[in-house]
């Protein structure tokens, strides 16, 4: 039995692997998907046969709920997507954390031989990174749910690094103490207290962090979800843990690292950096102009360009405008234009959050090119259509040193021969930072909702080929 | 003499040995996901996202062994918590990647599967 369960495991340790691999193209991505699932059926389906398990309403009744709500949560429009990763993320961390508590006080109640040092490690591991992981994710949930009582920008004050350094290495010094006395009288009062710490850090942790650098946050928290899974599977001595949670660790930081690269900045600096906090000096500046032009106008110049470039960012999805877009890119095809779109890494609030709203709209995957690829073709661009982004194409980022986005590489809009920008208002974009792009010569900005104004657009383009 | 240690260790959850197998273990499958991960189309990265939440979530293994075993109540309520939030992140994880995969199309090509789609712009 207990070597048709190993087998099992690595099957299904192959399997997840072999998931991840398909998703290295949208041509197999799917497959991977099945791999998935059929991974996750051999290990639910295994541990449940385990003969330990006797409670068997015990497992029903939460696998039911489980997909009571998990289905719903499936079913989100694309652009709550950011949230809902954010939510599971909480949830993962939650079910090591709990987990873990489990174990320690059964652990405890057995007796000094079941918390051994290594064990009572990766329980303390796998409760910190648990509880932190479910609080900071509802936190950066509740952000990019825009939920009323929770600030939206970087929220500050002073000795704010300290006090959450301070915080973090108070948990550790105890959860160090509990691991040299697992079975004193105290350990079991004191290990809510950890947990508590733990919570708290959390959220302090995600506070100080804006809107911009959500994507960053996300795929951190996507590596704690992970690697809480780990020190789970170290607490259960389960390699089927180990390795899945590994899998979804490196995923976090890679993704991470591609954010933090994006940004031209540190892990250290995401997470501590308070990013908003910056340019608030620099506002209340001098007053600058900007170009309007109007629907037809703008509509006049996009029929007569060749290539045509847009750049999308969270505006976009904002105002829910990918479908109104995709009607646009089909009247420019239907002259025969040459239409991009020009994707940042860190357009949006996660990961790759525009390629997925612009598959939704049918926009096929092959004219959505990555930032490195279009700079090139830039200069040859006519009409550079900028879609509710913003930093992602302040030139700042290039010229301006003092500014806090400087360094980054952006999408080279200011090189195309006009630009068109449709913005919301005259604010300055989420990280709070003036755009030079807006006031340079060639730019005229569209004002209004992104999905009423490209609308208007269509409307423009289709009314004029039906006139000839 | 041998029999009685070999059920000592049976009887010991996890014997100290084996502390070194599971790092072994997590050492050689983090790097397997770093060279993998590294190859996932930039594309994808949010159903990337999606799947690894669901693939984490074999947190479940843990939860039933918790929630399912003969294990005092309370202890029992945390494994059922546990294991009602894995499942949630399992059943919604993969559901919501497979629905964003299905909108990622290549162009429509006269016989053509495109598998090297992702570096079909030139």
């Amino acid at each position: 039995m207990h070597g048709l369960v190993q087998l099992a495991y690595i099957v299904a340790t192959g399997l997840f692997i072999l998931a991840l691999h398909w998703m290295n193209t949208p041509a197999t991505a799917r497959r991977g998907v099945y791999a998935g699932v059929a991974a996750m059926v051999i290990a639910v389906a295994v541990t449940w046969a385990e003969p330990a398990v006797v409670h068997h309403a015990w497992i029903v009744v939460p696998i039911i709920a489980g997909f009571v709500v998990g289905v719903p949560l499936a079913m989100v429009p694309l652009t709550a997507v950011p949230q809902r990763t954010a939510l599971s993320h909480a949830f993962g961390g939650l079910a090591a954390g709990l987990v873990g508590s489990a174990e320690f006080y059964l652990g405890y109640s057995e007796g000094p031989a079941t918390l051994t040092t290594f064990r009572m490690v990766a329980i303390i591991l796998e409760i910190l990174l648990g509880f932190l992981t479910f609080t900071g994710s509802l936190m950066a949930a509740g952000k990019l749910q825009e939920v009323k009582w929770i600030p939206q920008r970087a929220v500050t004050y002073p000795l704010q690094n300290l006090f959450n350094f301070a915080l973090f290495a108070l948990a550790a010094l105890l959860g160090i103490a509990l691991v040299l006395h697992p079975t004193a009288q105290w350990a079991p009062a004191l290990f809510p207290v950890i947990i508590g710490l733990s919570l708290l850090f959390g959220v302090l942790l995600i506070i100080p962090i804006g809107g911009a650098d959500m994507p960053t946050v996300i795929a951190i928290l996507n590596s704690y979800a992970g690697l809480s899974a780990v020190a789970m599977g170290f607490v259960l001595d389960n390699k089927l843990l180990i390795t899945a949670g590994a899998l979804d660790g490196s995923s976090g930081l890679i993704l991470a690292i591609i954010m933090c690269k994006a940004m031209n900045r540190s892990f250290t600096n995401v997470l501590f950096g308070a990013f908003g906090q910056v340019q608030q000096a620099k506002a209340g500046g001098e007053a600058k102009v900007y170009k309007s032009e109007t629907i037809e106008g703008a509509a006049q110049v996009l029929e007569q360009a060749n290539l045509v470039v847009i750049i999308p960012g969270y505006g976009m999805a904002v105002a829910q405008a990918q479908h109104k877009v995709r009607e646009l890119y089909d009247q420019l095809k239907k002259r025969g234009i040459m239409v991009k779109f020009a994707i940042h890494p860190v357009a949006g609030r996660m990961p790759g959050h525009m390629n997925v709203l612009l598959a939704e709209a049918d926009i096929p995957y092959t004219d959505l090119v990555e930032m490195d690829e279009i700079n090139p073709d830039m200069p040859q661009c006519d009409v550079a259509l900028v879609v509710g982004a913003n930093d992602v194409v302040n030139p700042a980022a290039r010229t301006e040193k003092t500014s806090p986005i400087y360094g980054m590489p952006i999408i080279d809009a200011d090189r195309a021969r006009t630009v068109f920008a449709i913005k919301r208002s005259k604010n300055p974009g989420f990280a709070g930072i003036d755009n030079e792009l807006y006031f340079s010569d060639k730019t005229w900005m569209l004002f209004g909702d992104a999905k009423s104004v490209i609308g208007e657009l269509v409307k423009q383009l289709s009314g004029g080929s039906g006139m000839h | 003499m041998i029999l009685q240690e070999a059920a000592a260790a049976a009887a010991t959850p996890v014997p100290a040995t084996d502390l070194w197998s599971q790092l072994y273990v997590f050492v050689l499958a983090s790097f397997i996901g770093l060279g993998v991960i590294r190859r996932v189309s930039r594309l994808l990265h949010t159903p990337l996202m999606s799947i690894t939440n669901a693939i984490s979530a074999i947190a479940v293994v843990g939860s039933i062994i918790v929630a399912g075993s003969d294990y005092p109540r309370n202890i029992r309520i945390l494994g059922a918590i546990a294991l009602f939030a894995s499942m949630t992140n399992i059943v919604s994880g993969f559901l919501i990647t497979d629905r964003m995969l299905k909108m990622f199309k290549s162009p429509a090509r006269p016989g053509a599967t495109s598998k090297t789609g992702d570096g079909g712009h030139a």
